[in-house]
């Protein structure tokens, strides 16, 4: 066996927090993790957010993010131990034998640079290569990675590509210097579903072409099943469970390897459509002020009482314009919205309180849906004053009864939300739509910006709520997995109109129309072998080609 | 709570002046237009702690007393070009389109004209009494403040809590009160120290072209201008007012800093 690539053993690292009200002081993110990899091998390195995975990949490089700090261990590469060198050969080490591809192409490429210029820096710049060969060889690879028009793509500017191609444009940037290490940090996760897989076939391939070692850093388990070779599972800095792939996903050890393999283990058996929908859309063409196009064409839906409805469809679909029409935030230009019964207003400064009441809201991003410097109790609080003209006990009381059904205490009241977990802060956010009383509420991309286990119980949370509450749910999200875990109806939308409508098994059944194929097939699967099989059988290209 | 040292020697100054200005006729061993020496600059003595001015009254009381009147318009002006300044700056980013349009056009029109000249033609015309001192002096200063507050509100106004509040139904003034002014308390406060000093600038700046405080009423622009001419004879009771105000404009803003940074670190985090 020859040696390993890059060898790490018992790597410490230490951070300094700054906790709200306290004196900062610093605490250890990562304990003690080893590991090997060897040439021509991926390992993939999975955990949920503060896991460590990606402090992990910055410290192959020597690096530390703000305020990070390498405090203990070694790292190998090419038989030296990088943590031991001084600047000037870490400066020789990065780009030329390690190399990072990020998670936002668009934040990492200067956008006032050409693409090849920025491709071929690392390898002139440390001296790999010419100018003239480093350019011959980032056409190889842009080929490689299949960017169409590999001779001239290069002279394009970062913003005259699309998202995917821009990220495997940085696979490039990180192939071209010939390194012997790359550390992929998250590169397919802010790209749409069916965009994913080319990518990930993409780096898939050039990575087996160039007999490169890589780490590869994401979250879902899925998508790393595609790629390595090896999974380490990582929880709060610790290893959890090291094993092959086929391992890992078919035989995983540990309890919390299975619940990550486990994760949308969600039933929920579709409810039949009875009685008059609560809320209507009708024949909505809706468009942006001071633009030219309409976002949304003749969209029809019908959301029942106590039922979800989940709108799905990939960036740029139409379906949050949809939710800006329906609150009334966004009036179309043409066609109306029924909602229980009476039709609404189309401008929200219209709409009566009732209105308002009855329909709410749950945002994606839970940290900027509450106001900072409002504490739980007021954030819940506030529609119990105003629609409901509650205060001093009887208030209080609701407001724990609220905190109660999202299964947090009483003594969450007088938190800030920057004293909750990403999970507690949209249970409150769930709290405050729920205690205005509603008949429908909106989840735009409520479970999006979670860990799965997180995301999970949010779910689950809400089919409970349901229950209880008998709201309907208009579910806004581009993950099928979702989707499928807890619609009644499904329309799947595409280019600012409904593609597919009907109910759950309607519309996940067969025959498919080619949009929703590829969609549906473009979710990651936990099986080895799915992608190429994905690839092969695909009928339509993606969007993001 | 442990209050850095620049913050303590900041807030020592700080209410030292303040506390002068409110004590003033305890504190001030003469009245501030009484002529208690025959003889002019006198020198620093057991009875005259200061000297006396180019007239013979008590320089020191005349200190207190200017401080006291400085303070007081700055503070007022200052107080007024706020509340003016962050109403109608939140206003204008809340409700946007034609009220925004037409406010901040105001406020470009106003801000192209130098508040000196500005000041200078008003007052001429105006009677010269503190009311209409602070009154000039705040709405000219509010065009500043509303600038900032316009934009720091632009940028809370996007966020989700405030279209959550939207979407509830809630008025135009709780958003601006409960939504927005809590998350923008922070570059206003930091703002409000310096806007302060350059108020206390601004009155002594009047006041040492004439129309500012009117004499015999006491303020540090005034003695300044009254003993200017000392300087050349080598007496330095000019230099008080003005070392008095250079003090002040620094504790301010060591107070303001501290401030700054105490907000940013509270609980909720930045703002």
């Amino acid at each position: 066996m020859s040696d390993p690539q890059l060898k790490v053993r018992d790597l410490k690292i230490g951070a300094t927090v700054y906790p709200p009200g306290e004196k900062p002081h610093d605490i250890e993110i990562v304990h003690g993790v080893s590991f090997d990899l060897e040439k021509g091998k991926v390992l993939g390195l999975i955990g949920e957010s503060g896991a460590g995975k990606s402090t992990i990949g910055l410290a192959a490089m020597a690096y530390g993010r703000g305020g990070v700090k390498i405090t203990g261990g070694e790292v190998w590469i090419n038989g030296r131990d990088v943590l031991q060198s001084g600047t000037g050969d870490i400066r020789k080490l990065r780009g030329a034998e390690v190399t990072y591809v990020s998670q936002s192409a668009a934040a990492s490429f200067n956008p006032a640079k050409k693409i090849l210029d920025q491709v071929v820096e690392a390898a002139v710049e440390q001296k790999k290569f010419s100018r003239k060969e480093a350019e011959a060889r980032a056409r190889d690879l842009f080929d490689k990675l299949g960017l169409p028009n590999p001779e001239t793509i290069g002279d394009r500017y970062p913003h005259q590509v699309s998202g995917g191609q821009l990220q495997r444009c940085m696979t490039a940037l990180a192939l071209c210097p010939e390194p012997d290490l790359v550390v992929f940090d998250e590169p397919t996760t802010a790209l749409d579903v069916t965009t994913q897989i080319d990518v990930l076939m993409a780096i898939k391939a050039a990575i087996r072409e160039t007999g490169v070692a890589a780490l590869y850093i994401t979250h879902d388990l899925a998508v790393v099943a595609q790629v390595s070779d090896d999974i380490m599972v990582l929880r709060h800095g610790n290893m959890v469970e090291y094993g092959s792939v086929d391992q890992i996903i078919n035989a995983p050890q540990e309890d919390y390897t299975q619940a990550l393999v486990s994760v949308r283990s969600i039933e929920h058996a579709e409810k039949e459509s009875a009685g008059d929908p609560v809320l209507s859309v009708r024949n909505i063409t809706a468009r942006y002020k001071g633009t030219q196009f309409d976002v949304l064409h003749n969209v029809n839906v019908d959301l029942y009482p106590g039922q979800t409805l989940a709108v799905v469809g990939e960036s740029g679909s139409g379906k949050s314009t949809l939710a800006r029409v329906i609150t009334g935030l966004l009036p179309p230009r043409e066609g109306e919205i029924e909602f229980a019964g009476r039709t609404l207003s189309p401008d929200l400064a219209g709409r009566s309180r009732e209105d308002l009441r009855e329909l709410q809201m749950i945002y994606q991003m839970a940290d900027v849906a509450m106001n900072p410097r409002q504490t739980v109790g007021t954030i819940i609080g506030r529609p119990l004053e105003f629609y409901f003209n509650m205060s001093g006990k009887e208030k209080r009381k609701r407001i724990i009864e609220l905190l109660d059904e999202i299964e947090l205490g009483e003594d969450f009241m007088d938190r800030y939300p920057a004293e909750l977990s990403g999970g507690q802060k949209q249970r409150v956010c769930i709290a405050r739509a729920l205690a205005a009383k509603p008949k429908m509420i909106i989840c735009d991309e409520v479970t999006s910006a979670l860990d799965p286990l997180v995301a999970d119980g949010i779910l689950k949370l809400l089919l409970n709520l349901q229950k209880i509450e008998d709201v309907a749910f208009l579910f806004i999200t581009h993950d099928l997995a979702t989707v499928r875990a807890i619609s009644d109806t499904i329309a799947v939308m595409y280019q600012g109109k409904v593609q597919r409508y009907g109910s759950k098994t309607q519309v996940l059944s067969p025959p498919f129309d080619d949009y929703t194929d590829l969609l549906l097939s473009s979710v990651p699967e936990m099986r080895l072998g799915w992608l190429e099989e994905v690839i092969s059988n695909r009928k339509m290209e993606s969007a993001g080609n | 709570m442990r209050i850095p040292l620049a913050a303590a020697i900041g807030l020592f100054f700080t209410a030292l002046y303040f506390l002068a200005a409110i004590f003033a006729p305890l504190l001030a061993p003469y009245g501030y237009a009484e002529v208690v020496s025959t003889g002019y600059w006198d020198p620093p003595s057991a009875e005259f702690l200061l000297g006396t001015d180019g007239i013979g009254r008590d320089l020191l009381s005349r200190m207190i007393y200017g401080g006291r009147t400085t303070i007081f318009v700055a503070t007022a002006a200052t107080i007024l070009s706020f509340t003016t300044g962050s109403v109608l700056g939140f206003l204008a980013a809340v409700a946007g389109g034609w009220v925004d349009q037409l406010l901040s056009r105001f406020v470009d029109l106003l801000m192209s004209i130098p508040s000196l000249i500005f000041a200078l033609v008003v007052l001429s015309v105006m009677p010269v009494t503190l009311p209409v001192l602070v009154l000039v002096m705040g709405l000219l200063d509010s065009t500043r403040v509303f600038r900032l507050s316009r934009a720091v509100a632009v940028d809370i106004e996007v966020m989700d809590y405030v279209e959550a509040a939207r979407l509830r139904g809630e008025k135009t003034i709780w958003i601006i009160f409960r939504e927005i002014l809590p998350n923008a308390l922070s570059p206003l406060v930091a703002e409000m120290g310096l806007r302060f000093i350059f108020m206390v600038l601004f009155v002594s700046t009047l006041s040492f072209l004439g129309l500012g405080i009117q004499p015999p009423q006491a303020d540090w622009g005034g003695i300044v201008k009254e003993n200017a001419e000392g300087i050349v004879y080598g007496i330095p009771a000019a230099l008080m007012p003005a070392f008095a105000i250079a003090t002040l404009a620094i504790s301010v803003n060591l107070v303001a800093d501290w401030v700054l940074n105490r907000t940013t670190s509270l609980k909720g985090g930045r703002g």
